[in-house]
């Protein structure tokens, strides 16, 4: 679960990116957050993993109380937590199997459980016959099923993606969405920032839309709303 | 939750991964590393050198200043009762280290051996002996010199003393200074390479820019982060000590060797021994290596931890 109260965030700049944020999100919940470049987005997005700390109001994820956390504990709250982004962010001297394996070897896992879970996470995406090629031989569909099974392989509660389906052609963007669907079945709760209109107003879920910083549009299986 | 054994376990195995990045690193990133080893190497070498010449100069200063003493003739006809007075009081003195007498004939048996073969010239003397009877006076700290013999001018039955006034205080600022350049040297070369390592490790830090932003956001720990640039640091500092310890070593051990064999030489230069400044200096040079090596590791991790 996910709770926001009154969250600000006002950048060193002066920029007022987040006006008095409330939101509630439940456990299993899929949540697609729309609105226009610049309104907020990446700042509602970037404060749940604590990338970014709120400069007024409290967040809760997961039993954290993430606005308030010690430096130190911030490696735990992101343990419980799968990021997924539009430019994959994969190592590009490391192969298929590594790429997911690091996730869980730099949180020191257990090594018999790596190999395992790792070919298990590498079969829900489908690409257990490429775990050994490096992401440069790989398509940017499946470049970014591998960041989605590097998101997963440390069983999060909760995915995060900042628009996963940016640098995709619509194609292959909705092989990726139909992953997210089903990870969000097994009931990892799915929220992601999207542009795209095409799959939010088909794949209908609960829109947020945000513009100017604040909450304009909370609804179950909305609609995009806006004209590109 | 976890065993106590099964934490225990973990952490060597983590070390073992530590230390397989480090080394990594320094391959990945080899001619970096090449350069600021010999970086490293560079620093310590002139470093060492300046520490062998600091000690030795310590050395020569220390056996100088050792040779220090105030010579203090007795007035004439002083009787033994006065003399012996003479001697209890300034043995009494704190600062004094050792007093000793030389008769009148003493005096002149040690001033014709110091003519060496023209001695027959003051053959006969022996009967009207025109040397007065005289001490030798020690202090334990050399600098402590001056403010002895200004107490015993004082006393009675001095005639007079001498302890090379005037030269014996410029030998102590000359040897002060020389120790004072040297250790100003030394401290600044340091931070050189301190500098040079901090800036190769923000280098292969920029390389694994990457790695390090995706190691933070599956929620590595900052030590977990920080330890293979750690190792990668120590290494370098270490390896970079190891070869101006082999090259000093060898140079001094046929520099002794040189001045051995010249007799000239080795009546002019009075060195330390090989060892133990051999070891000392190797100490030295390691902990001075490894130190600049984490510190310089540490200080560029820590810009890049703020994610």
């Amino acid at each position: 679960m996910i709770e926001m109260f009154d969250v600000w965030k006002t950048y060193p700049n002066g920029t007022n990116a987040l006006k008095g944020i409330n939101i509630r999100i439940e456990k299993g919940e899929f949540v697609y957050v729309v609105g226009p470049s610049g309104a907020g987005k990446s700042t509602f997005i970037k404060l749940m993993y604590r990338e970014e700390k709120p400069t007024k109001g409290q967040i809760f994820l997961g039993g954290f109380n993430v606005s308030r956390i010690k430096e130190r504990q911030i490696p735990l709250v992101r343990r419980s937590i799968g990021v997924v982004f539009q430019d994959f962010k994969l190592l590009p001297t490391l192969t298929v199997f590594e790429n997911v394996a690091f996730a869980m070897e730099v949180i020191e896992s257990n090594p018999k459980q790596i190999k395992p879970r790792v070919m298990d996470v590498l079969g829900l995406v489908k690409l257990k016959h490429k775990a050994k090629m490096l992401p440069s031989e790989l398509s940017g569909g499946e470049q970014q099923r591998v960041a989605l099974a590097r998101a997963l392989v440390n069983s999060p509660g909760i995915i995060i993606a900042d628009e996963p389906t940016g640098n995709l052609d619509p194609e292959t963007s909705w092989e990726i969405m139909k992953l997210f669907e089903e990870i969000n079945q097994r009931g990892t709760t799915v929220v992601m920032a999207t542009h795209n209109r095409e799959i939010v107003n088909t794949m209908r879920k609960r829109v947020i839309a945000i513009e100017a910083g604040q909450i304009a549009r909370d609804e179950q299986r909305g609609d995009y709303g806006y004209e590109d | 939750m976890m065993s106590r054994e099964g934490i225990t376990v973990m952490k060597i195995r983590t070390l073992g991964r530590h230390v397989r990045e480090g080394v990594k690193n320094l391959n990945r990133n080899g001619w970096m590393s090449f350069a600021s080893v010999s970086a490293v190497t560079f620093t310590l070498f002139i470093l060492g050198v300046f520490l062998i010449l600091a000690m030795n100069v310590n050395y020569f200063a220390k056996s100088v200043e050792k040779q220090v003493e105030i010579r203090v003739f007795m007035a004439d006809l002083t009787s033994k009762e006065d003399l012996q007075k003479f001697e209890q009081s300034v043995r009494n003195m704190p600062t004094v280290e050792s007093v000793e007498f030389i008769s009148k004939d003493e005096g002149l048996k040690q001033f014709k051996e110091s003519m060496g073969d023209k001695a027959y010239l003051f053959d006969g003397l022996e009967k009207g002996n025109p040397l007065p009877d005289s001490f030798v006076v020690k202090t334990k700290l050399p600098q402590d010199t001056p403010a002895v013999a200004n107490q015993i001018k004082q006393m009675k039955s001095v005639r007079s003393l001498n302890y090379g006034e005037g030269t014996v205080e410029k030998l102590f600022a000359a040897t002060d200074t020389v120790r004072n350049v040297g250790i100003a040297f030394i401290i600044g070369l340091g931070f050189t390479a301190m500098f040079l390592i901090a800036n190769t490790i923000k280098l292969t830090i920029v390389a694994r820019r990457r790695e390090i932003e995706i190691m933070k956001l599956v929620g590595a720990t900052n030590w977990f982060i920080r330890w293979p640039f750690f190792v990668e640091g120590l290494l370098m500092g270490v390896t970079g000590a190891l070869i101006p310890i082999i090259l000093l070593a060898v140079g001094y051990y046929y520099l002794l060797d040189a001045i051995h064999s010249s007799f000239e030489a080795s009546q002019l230069f009075n060195l330390l021994p090989l060892f133990p400044l051999v070891y000392q200096v190797a100490l030295a040079l390691l902990a001075i290596g490894a130190f600049i090596g984490i510190w310089g590791s540490l200080v560029s991790v820590r810009r890049f931890l703020r994610v």
